[in-house]
């Protein structure tokens, strides 16, 4: 048989991808103007999904940093992240329905106004599980890691996984945190108000918001808020002290900065401990948004946050946190006007289409910055 | 060793012999084949208990036909094979013709062949799987009959309730992957256009979904005045919670997936499910019935004892109505019974499934009372 010549043109296409950038540009073509003709067919609509995907974002933005940390250090996607996330939020579960540890600072200082009482609370239930996490992680890091430092890197991928199940089934036993789903109680009382044209104001429960405003609750306010915080405090410890620059220098090359007498193994607990710290944070406050806690809960939200943090550049601090912001918003679109159940098939596709257009991602350029 | 075995024959033969003891004229023997071990023993028990008492209480009376009725309760596991070996050791060695059971389809269904095959009559009192009464060429099992309604009824009687309650749009959330959820969405959408209302919206979403934001907004944005949830209490609980954070003021609705002490009334509040029996019905028979049985047992019957007790009860009216012990005319008055049940008046269709009331549940202020008893 004889091989048939190809048509230069056929070639040409073949060779110069360009049938795979015109696909994305026709699919990136159509998905803006899709959502460009809902924004103009019911605007308060689109802005209100806008604010769920912003909810969601800020709390896969939390997962994320754990991810891109941990990768920029040790070259090892933590798999176990998504559980160490679970873990966070069944702690402020126990601490806030078992120790009401959400009323101890008001108890020890009474006379505190009801409103800054709750917000302290919710602070001081979200720093329990970040130290829980950050111990939780320290430990792991620590029994299944350390010893794998110099083995080839796909033993400690696995490994992790291994720590990942681990983590899920132990968890699921009936004297741990049993295989139910528990109705999360949140520290405070949530709160909704709505703005638009009917103008500003609280929502009574039972009594419908006007026509075209947009809602937006306390809880909203309480992830954005603690999850600008802690990108502003991760980026103050990577940049201005000295174990951030111990991290940078180990991240740039190892061998070198335990030469200059960097405590490597040490500096790599503490990043294990921080990107747990956040996770744990991350795990109140899904469940504070969603009010449920099962012990399966750690998965989708790991793997979400693993793309966002691939999308953002893995690696880059800045980048995971576009990258889950971006990553919210295409969930949030997906599920209002193409289909919910499609919500998860656009998050993997988005993985996908980044590896094949642009692996190092939105911020992944090479630069000494990375942690 | 010869010894052994001729000592174990004669064992055998004794045993033979006493299982073939003479019959007694005027005795009527109804079996019961419920889970007394295995995965759900408390069904089990709770079934066994609506049962007995269902027994005792004819017995009292007078018997059926003039005759004494004799219990002959076995455990069935919830499992096919010791189902299967339960009903053939009750209709073989005990010369049972009526058998109420088994609380699981799984069980139900491998006993319902037996049932088909050596023309006894049978009676589950709660498996919901329409394969129990059907055959696989989808008729009918002349034999086999049920005492509680199959799932996608409960649509049909909660698109009543809401249209009665005057609601005219109602949006529609399903679980595309769960059966159970798909039947009940699509029979509340059916009956519910067939009563006048529309449906203003429908969204599908998967089990893992806990962010339903996107879809609440939706609902919010479409002014419905009922979002018709089928789904279990898991859910619910994570919609409900969700629902009200985002301005949704439509009263929500499900079905019995929604019955469970684990859920959350705070979330649920306002809404309403239907179910196949409350104890909090205000129904006089209702009110009898608990009365009897905390009197007897010392605790509420459940759904199981309930459906239990029902399921014996017409068996037994069944019989009566027949005027014989012959199970072909038995099976034949059964399809024709018209009975005041606890759980409602039941009635059978083509497909020997109960045509009955559902009992509505509202949940509020903590609390979760039967507000209605819907007919279809």
């Amino acid at each position: 048989m004889e091989l048939q010549k190809r048509n230069p043109i056929v070639n040409w296409i073949i060779k110069s991808k360009a049938l795979g950038i015109l696909f994305f540009v026709i699919i990136g073509a159509l998905a803006v103007f899709k959502l460009g003709q809902s924004l103009i067919d019911n605007p308060s609509l689109f802005l209100q999904q806008v604010i769920n995907g912003l909810q969601l974002g800020f709390v896969y933005a939390l997962i994320a940093l754990g991810y891109t940390m941990v990768y920029g250090i040790v070259r090892l996607i933590n798999f176990a992240h998504g559980d160490v996330f679970m873990v966070g939020a069944f702690s402020s579960y126990y601490a806030i329905a078992r120790f009401n540890l959400h009323l101890w600072v008001v108890a020890l200082f009474p006379g505190v106004p009801v409103f800054a009482g709750q917000i302290i609370g919710t602070f001081t239930v979200i720093i329990f599980s970040m130290l829980i996490c950050a111990l939780l992680s320290f430990t792991i890091e620590r029994i299944a890691y350390k010893p794998l430092r110099n083995a080839p890197r796909i033993s400690a991928l696995i490994t992790a996984i291994g720590i990942s199940f681990f983590l899920e089934y132990f968890s699921a036993l009936k004297f741990v945190f049993s295989s139910n789903y528990i109705t999360y109680k949140r520290p405070f009382d949530v709160k909704t108000w709505f703005v638009g044209p009917g103008g500003f104001g609280m929502i009574e429960t039972g009594i419908a918001p006007p026509k075209g405003s947009i809602i937006f609750s306390n809880i909203f306010i309480i992830i954005v808020i603690t999850s600008i915080l802690l990108l502003f405090l991760l980026q103050y410890i990577v940049r201005r002290t000295k174990i951030g620059k111990a991290m940078r220098t180990v991240a740039y090359d190892k061998p070198t900065a335990r030469l200059m007498g960097i405590n490597v193994d040490a500096v790599i607990s503490i990043t294990f401990a921080i990107g747990a710290a956040l996770a744990g944070a991350a795990g109140v406050l899904y469940s504070i948004a969603f009010s449920q806690v099962f012990f399966f809960m750690g998965i989708t939200p790991g793997l979400k946050a693993f793309v966002a943090a691939v999308l953002g550049g893995i690696g880059s601090i800045p980048g995971a946190f576009i990258g889950a912001l971006i990553m919210g918003q295409a969930e949030t679109m997906a599920a209002a006007y193409i289909s919910t159940p499609m919500r998860d098939a656009i998050a993997f596709s988005i993985l996908i289409i980044v590896l094949l257009v642009r692996p190092k991602g939105i911020m992944g350029e090479i630069t000494s910055e990375k942690v | 060793m010869k010894k052994k075995v001729i000592l174990s024959l004669v064992i055998l033969v004794a045993i033979a012999i006493s299982a073939c003891g003479p019959k007694a004229a005027k005795e009527i023997k109804i079996a019961n084949l419920s889970p007394l071990s295995g995965p759900v023993p408390t069904f089990g028990t709770s079934t066994t208990n609506g049962f007995n008492l269902a027994v005792e209480e004819w017995n009292a009376k007078g018997g059926v036909l003039g005759a004494k009725i004799v219990p002959v309760v076995e455990d069935s596991q919830c499992t096919a094979d010791p189902a299967v070996n339960a009903a053939n050791k009750v209709i073989d060695q005990d010369g049972v013709k009526f058998i109420v059971g088994e609380v699981c389809s799984s069980a139900s269904i491998p006993i319902s062949l037996i049932a088909e095959e050596k023309k006894v009559v049978q009676i589950s009192p709660t498996s919901t799987n329409p394969n129990v009464t059907l055959n696989v060429d989808g008729s009918t099992k002349e034999f086999v009959f049920r005492a509680c309604f199959i799932d996608p009824f409960q649509g049909l009687v909660m698109a009543k309730f809401a249209t009665d309650k005057g609601y005219k749009t109602a949006f529609v959330m399903a679980d595309q992957g769960n059966d159970y959820v798909r039947g009940l969405a699509e029979e509340f959408e059916k009956h519910f256009l067939s009563f006048g209302g529309t449906i203003v919206g429908k969204e599908n979403y998967t089990g893992t979904d806990t962010d339903f934001s996107a879809i609440l907004t939706k609902v919010a944005d479409s002014g419905a005045e009922v979002l018709w949830l089928p789904d279990y209490y898991n859910v619910v609980n994570l919609v409900g919670a969700q629902a009200k954070e985002k301005g949704v003021t439509a009263v929500m609705m499900g079905g019995d997936g929604w019955d469970s002490a684990d859920l959350d009334l705070a979330a649920a509040d306002g809404g309403f499910y239907s179910n196949h029996y409350s104890p909090t019905d205000t129904r006089q028979i209702v009110v009898d019935w608990v009365a009897r049985y905390q009197a007897k047992y010392d605790s509420v019957p459940d759904a199981l004892a309930t459906l239990g007790y029902d399921a014996t009860n017409l068996m037994l009216a069944a019989i009566e109505k027949a005027g014989t012990d012959d199970s072909t005319a038995v099976a034949k008055a059964m399809a024709e019974l018209s009975f005041e049940a606890v759980s409602g008046k039941v009635t059978f269709d083509a497909q020997h499934n109960p045509i009955k009331s559902a009992v509505v549940l509202g949940v509020s202020g903590g609390a979760v009372t039967a507000v209605a008893s819907v007919a279809p």
